[in-house]
């Protein structure tokens, strides 16, 4: 792969602004999956394209854990050299997810801590962030106020969803509950339900933020936040995110500016700086508490094992769905094994699958590294599904 | 969505296409590029499924608008629920699969009928090599060294029929063809066909 072939020629989907809806005011309360109700909600939300007046070319993207509405382009009054939104390589005029066909619309996950509503926005009830008050969320209720806000928008059928990782597991969980509203569903990089590789790291993620004495329960929005926990958590993630090849080729055993050990325990190698960097870069734009919330939503996710009435895979037999199901070779959070477990499913319900493993050593991340062969998939697939 | 002309398509895909009913459930076993998939879907509307184990062939199939699985399609029929499929197609690939007759069984079993083709190994010039030469024949179909060859199984059309009648396969259509490698152009064998065709066409069903 190439990062030179990305899509720097075509062009960008330009100045974007966050928008707002709030809804569940009380006492209209949202009754979330574990019986707890929340409300008011507000969801973070951003647009590219134009809603045709069919209002056929709704594109939904589901944001990974860490993500946010932020997809593409630019903030107006953001410095000329900002980064562009998380998915630049896959969104605007030309690409991918293009623009110029597509309406495509990105909101913040419930729980988040980007503009949607999660741990630490104003409880109504204290006037205090809710911190720990905040009900446990689920995928199911994250769909389900991104369906509220489609509702809003006067989109009653998607030709696509489409994400990664979390995102992912978003993709299939709108397959399940709104299977007649979706045209298609490319889920990238994603499984079915967590493996106990999975969920021990995310929970060890949980408790480097829990034993840090300033995360304080919960409780450390007024004082100074768990910092150190949540670098910690984060640089955590990161090696799952990465792959042994990734991490070889990016460091190996190569030293931080010095050419000797330390003997110590300051940073000798590169990766050591790496993390940490990846790590204080993360503690200035998240909340400690939405890793918890969105970390554990993620372990309870399962579109296998569900106590009916609640659905899982199986129930949307023979739906004229088109799925795209897409993985990378070193992917070693997700690895292709599940992929084609989701494959299986998919097939045993009579449903239209198709399935490319990605070569990439880039590990879990390759679907957020600009590479013209995801384009180029994904751009072509959705030319294929109908309209109607 | 690619449009191939009929004429443009590898000869034996062209009589392989011609045995498809408009509007079928197809499956087929190492598509390629799609070319027989894209025809049948837009000439007979069939719906179509592909599985390439090649990444970049399976990914063109996708980006043109073709239902493909990348993977081996020695595992990924075992997937499929009974009769999925009006027809399953396997195309010059036989010669080269591990278990051939645990093949054709999930064939059998995930499609109402099954259509293979393969090279045929009796062709007077490989028995001619073998009688004079003394040596593994090596054709245009087969051009491999017995070392490095993918094509581990000999079959011949004789071979093929005994098995098929052995285990009970009916077979609904046959066509043995003059073609070259690859070629889009050829005719077909009527007489003498075990001696004188380089590729065996089948169409089975499975006897209940």
């Amino acid at each position: 792969m190439s990062i030179e072939e990305t899509y720097l020629e075509v062009g960008s989907a330009g100045a974007v602004e966050k928008q707002f809806y709030t809804y569940a005011e009380p006492p209209g309360e949202m009754i979330l999956e574990s019986g707890a109700s929340l409300g008011p909600i507000t969801i973070a939300y951003e647009t590219w394209g134009e809603l045709s007046a069919k209002r056929d070319n709704a594109v939904l993207v589901a944001h990974a854990f860490s993500g946010d509405s932020h997809a593409a382009g630019f903030y107006p009054d953001e410095p000329k050299d900002a980064k562009p939104g998380w998915w630049d390589s896959m969104i605007g005029p030309g690409k991918g997810l293009d623009t110029d066909k597509y309406f495509v619309i990105c909101a913040n996950i419930l729980g988040g801590c980007m503009g949607t509503t999660g741990p630490s926005s104003i409880n109504p009830k204290t006037g205090a962030p809710y911190g720990l008050d905040f009900p446990m969320m689920t995928v199911g209720d994250i769909i389900e106020s991104q369906k509220i806000l489609l509702d809003h928008l006067g989109i009653s059928s998607l030709h696509t969803v489409t994400g990664g990782s979390v995102g992912g597991m978003q993709v299939l969980e709108w397959c399940v509950r709104y299977p007649e509203m979706v045209r298609s569903a490319i889920p990238i990089a994603t499984t079915m339900r967590h493996s106990a590789l999975a969920i021990a790291f995310n929970e060890v993620a949980r408790q480097a933020i829990m034993v840090d004495p300033k995360w304080n329960r919960g409780n450390y929005y007024d004082s100074e936040k768990p910092d150190l926990g949540l670098s910690v958590a984060r640089m955590i993630g990161h090696v799952t995110y990465l792959s042994d090849e990734a991490m070889r080729r990016k460091f190996g055993r190569k030293l931080q500016n010095k050419a000797n050990f330390s003997y110590g325990f300051d940073v000798d190698f590169m990766v050591e700086s790496y993390l940490r960097y990846q790590g204080s870069q993360f503690v200035k734009r998240f909340d400690a508490n939405s890793v918890l919330y969105i970390t554990k939503a993620a372990d309870y996710f399962d579109l296998v094992n569900r106590e009916p009435p609640a659905k899982s895979i199986q129930d949307i037999l023979a739906m004229p769905i088109k799925f795209l199901v897409i993985s990378y070779t070193s992917d070693w959070l997700y690895p292709t094994y599940q992929a084609k477990e989701l494959i299986q499913a998919l097939k045993r319900a009579d449903l239209d699958v198709s399935f490319c493993e990605i070569e990439a050593d880039c590990g879990h991340d390759a679907f957020l590294i600009p590479d013209k062969r995801l384009g180029t998939l994904i751009g072509g697939f959705l030319d294929g599904v109908p309209r109607n | 969505m690619v449009f191939p002309e009929t004429e443009e398509m590898r000869f034996d895909l062209q009589v392989i296409a011609s045995w498809i009913d408009p509007g079928s459930r197809v499956l087929d076993l190492g598509c390629g590029n799609g070319e027989l998939l894209a025809w049948l879907t837009v000439h007979k509307k069939v719906s179509g499924v592909g599985i390439e184990l090649d990444e970049e062939k399976a990914a063109f199939c996708i980006a043109n608008g073709l239902s493909v699985l990348q993977g081996d399609f020695n595992d990924e029929v075992d997937d499929y629920p009974d009769k999925r499929f009006d027809y399953v197609i396997l195309s010059q690939t036989l010669q080269q699969v591990y278990e051939p007759a645990r093949l054709l069984y999930s064939l059998s079993r995930i499609g109402r009928r099954f259509i293979v083709s393969f090279p045929n190994f009796s062709h007077f010039s490989i028995r001619l090599q073998l009688l004079l030469k003394g040596m593994a024949p090596k054709s245009k179909e087969l051009p491999y060294n017995w070392y490095d060859t993918p094509n581990i199984r000999v079959i011949t059309l004789k071979d093929f029929k005994n098995f098929a009648r052995d285990v009970g396969y009916r077979i609904v259509e046959e066509t043995a063809i003059k073609t070259d490698h690859h070629a889009n152009y050829g005719r077909v064998v009527k007489s003498l066909s075990n001696f004188r065709a380089t590729y065996g066409i089948f169409m089975i069903e499975k006897e209940a």
